[in-house]
């Protein structure tokens, strides 16, 4: 089970680093779809070998993967958005949040 | 005619009423109608005065209830006696002729209207304490005529002298009252009742002890000693001269002052019933007359002689009232009383007729000062004949009204050898001084010639009361003679309980003392046998004495109006200092604490909540810097808190981890740290670049 969970471990951390790293809010997003999938591959290992049988965890799975794909695309869409209004993506500028 | 006897009371309050409220600006008007209703009371006083005659042996009286609560019932009533009779017709008829006079006499005076509204108040209160038959009425009404001398004597109120003058009259009467007042409550707890009759039946039953039945007729005599002006109160009357002469003779001379000699015939029974209490009475009386005496004979202000003749003869009938309880008490017969109240009578006419002369000359020289007048008798062919006639009368010549009256109190006297003396050298000053003034006035030279050309005769509404009330002075005395069978005496007492004797060595007496006086001053002030001046001289310290009237007044300032303002400047000192200090102390005290309270709510309250306040905002401004609004910077923050949990989560579960887990961690946070730190800086950096 230990190289499952390690190889979600990497893709996990690769991710997270891609979120806290990335200018860039596109790569962001394909950076927060490898945590999402890191999560998926934790979920089927851990329903394989702890309760076999099951299914509970390939079907939670699935669901993430549906609203991965939902989240995906209001994420674009908001991308899509700001670039129409700013021309620009980089999220070094987009900081209008700030005090 | 006598069950309607409250209307002679209640024509001259109509009168007052009227002149306030609808006659005020019509002088002629206010002052015909007031003689018309006094006139008009006199005509009724005269009805109930003839059917009084005609009714021998009861009297009549009548009393209505004002307050009755339980047992107690306060009454307004009347008794008709011959006594209650007797003063009404004096009092209407001197009111009568007072008014007429002051026709003249008031002219051209800016108060006119209210002079005759304020004559009409002091006639309703003088009729109303006449008629009273209870002594609570009679308090009132003594009260009221109070009240009006106030307002007589201080009518020309412009003047200090007069002002000071009505005070004076008012407090120190007031002193007098106070001692009523006592005497009124000893009645009432001890005799449960204020009606004269039921009082004197209580008193005469004896159940009252002897030692209250005096202080009560002190009380009551306190009363008649303020408002008769009899020594110690009697510094007022010589002051209330200030008032216009009108008022002199009426309420200062004829009736008010009377007042105080009624009310003691009036309540005779309760001095009866006390040898003491009378005693007290006739010394009072005769000490005062002879004082008043001594003063009178070196006065030089026309009214003042008067006035000091006014309190030597009311302490007269004092004395002899006094002279009767103490001899009645002792069960003796005594003509005393009778005595006092015909004397009483006289006097009221040739006093009255006295003052008004008196006016009569002030008018036509414009001064008080015997000094500056004399042979007025050529000028004045009606006023002086009819003074002439009144000081006969009051020296007691025979047959004028004066000699038969004092007669009797001389009559009254005899059974104490020191009062018949000292009443016989009272008449004898009496007759002096008289006609010290008569000669000084109206005989000799003039002595101050403009005031001599300038002298007239007065108008008749002020000569006419003059004949009138010179011939009562003169025959008055008449229905006191003793040969008449029902004389005066016989209609006071409801019969013969005395008759007067007709007695040569009395007669001879009356004469020797009355004609001794006159012709004294015939020689010193008409043929100048004995020179005043050189008599003045001669007698200084005692000349000094009786023209300062004995200091009296000199003393009653020093020991008591200078007491009492000392009195009162030391309270005002302490008022100032003691009171308004304490005062003004708790005020500074609580400004400095409110001081206090200022402070702490600016410095501790307000101090605490801006504080919080201040707390926030010095925070926020710390905290802000964290809002970066980059997501970024909020993601490594989420993380590291994660891992920060993570590992807490394992310490308090107790869990050791793997080394390669530890090892993956370390790095992690490392890494996450490290590109927390690449962040910051460029933000501050940022900042500052944006803000230049």
């Amino acid at each position: 089970m230990v190289p499952y969970i390690a190889v979600a471990a990497v893709l996990f951390s690769l991710g997270l680093f891609g979120v806290l790293t990335r200018r860039n809010i596109i790569g962001i997003l394909m950076s927060l779809e490898l945590m999402f999938n890191a999560v998926n591959i934790n979920l089927v290992a851990f329903n394989k070998f702890v309760w076999p049988g099951e299914l509970t965890g390939q079907i939670f799975s699935l669901f993430i993967i549906v609203v991965a794909a939902a989240e995906a695309v209001v994420g674009l869409a908001i991308v899509l958005l700001l670039y129409r209004n700013w021309q620009d993506i980089s999220n070094d500028n987009i900081n209008v949040m700030k005090w | 005619m006598t069950e309607h006897t409250y209307l002679i009371v209640l024509l001259p309050l109509f009168s007052f009423l009227t002149i306030v409220f609808a006659l005020r600006w019509k002088e002629m008007v206010s002052a015909v109608f007031s003689v018309g209703m006094i006139a008009t009371s006199l005509l009724m006083s005269i009805m109930v005065l003839i059917e009084t005659l005609g009714r021998h042996g009861d009297y009549y009286t009548a009393a209505f209830s004002i307050v009755e609560l339980g047992t107690f019932k306060l009454q307004l009533g009347m008794v008709i006696d011959p006594l209650t009779a007797m003063m009404l017709v004096v009092v209407t008829t001197i009111g009568t002729c007072v008014e007429i006079y002051s026709i003249g006499y008031m002219k051209d005076d800016p108060r006119f209207s209210r002079f005759f509204a304020y004559l009409s108040l002091f006639l309703f209160s003088m009729l109303g304490l006449v008629i009273s038959d209870n002594f609570f009425m009679t308090f009132i009404f003594w009260e009221l005529v109070g009240l009006t001398s106030y307002l007589l004597i201080g009518f020309w109120f412009e003047k200090k002298s007069a002002a000071d003058a009505c005070k004076k009259a008012f407090l120190t009467t007031r002193v007098g009252d106070l001692g009523f007042i006592v005497g009124l409550m000893l009645i009432w707890f001890y005799c449960g009742t204020f009606n004269f009759t039921d009082v004197f039946a209580v008193i005469g039953a004896g159940t009252v002890p002897p030692i209250i039945v005096t202080f009560l007729a002190i009380g009551v005599f306190c009363g008649a000693v303020g408002k008769s002006a009899q020594f110690p109160l009697h510094t007022w009357l010589p002051d209330a001269m200030e008032g216009p002469t009108p008022v002199s003779s009426i309420v200062h001379s004829a009736t008010m002052v009377a007042a105080g000699v009624y009310l003691v015939a009036r309540t005779m029974s309760v001095f009866v019933a006390s040898a003491d209490a009378s005693m007290v009475v006739a010394v009072i009386g005769i000490f005062t007359s002879l004082m008043a005496a001594t003063i009178a004979l070196v006065q030089v202000d026309i009214k003042r002689v008067l006035a000091y003749s006014t309190i030597s003869q009311l302490g007269y009938m004092i004395m002899a009232l006094g002279l009767y309880g103490v001899d009645t008490a002792n069960g003796i017969h005594s003509p005393g009383f009778y005595a006092a109240t015909f004397h009483l009578m006289t006097h009221a006419f040739f006093k009255s007729l006295l003052f008004m002369g008196a006016g009569s000359v002030i008018h036509a020289v414009h001064t008080n000062d015997i000094m500056e007048m004399g042979g007025l008798l050529k000028k004045m062919k009606i006023t002086g004949p009819t003074f002439l006639i009144g000081s006969l009368s009051i020296a007691g010549i025979f047959p004028l009204a004066g000699f038969w009256s004092k007669d009797e109190i001389v009559a009254a006297t005899f059974g104490h050898p020191i009062f018949t003396v000292l009443t016989l050298l009272i008449a004898f000053m009496t007759a002096f001084y008289m006609w010290r003034l008569c000669f000084l006035t109206f005989f000799g030279k003039p002595r101050v010639e403009h005031r001599y050309e300038h002298a007239h005769e007065s108008p008749n509404t002020m000569s006419y009361p003059l004949i009138f009330l010179a011939f009562m002075a003169a025959v008055v005395g008449l229905v006191g003679v003793p040969w008449l069978p029902h004389g005066f005496a016989s209609f006071l007492y409801h019969g013969e309980a005395y008759h007067p004797h007709w007695a040569w060595m009395n007669l001879g007496i009356s004469i020797v003392f009355g004609g001794g006086g006159i012709l004294l001053a015939y020689l010193m002030y008409i043929k100048g046998v004995i020179s005043p001046d050189a008599m003045m001289n001669r007698f200084k310290p005692i000349y000094n004495f009786f023209y300062n009237k004995w200091y009296f007044d000199e003393l009653y300032q020093a020991a008591i109006i200078n007491p009492i303002m000392a009195i009162g400047r030391w309270m005002w000192t302490f008022d100032a200092k003691v009171i308004d200090g304490a005062v003004n102390g708790t005020a500074a005290l609580t400004m400095w604490w409110a001081d206090v309270k200022f402070w702490i709510d600016k410095w501790i309250v307000d101090g605490a909540v801006n504080g919080a306040g201040f707390i926030v905002r010095s925070m926020g401004a710390l905290l802000k810097y964290l809002q970066t609004g980059r997501m970024q910077f909020y993601m490594i923050f989420s993380t590291v808190f994660i891992i920060i949990m993570i590992l807490l989560k394992f310490e308090i579960a107790h869990i050791d981890l793997d080394w390669p887990v530890m090892t993956a961690l370390f790095i992690a946070a490392i890494g996450l740290l490290s590109v927390a730190a690449k962040f910051v800086p460029d933000e501050v950096s940022q900042e500052s670049e944006n803000e230049k």
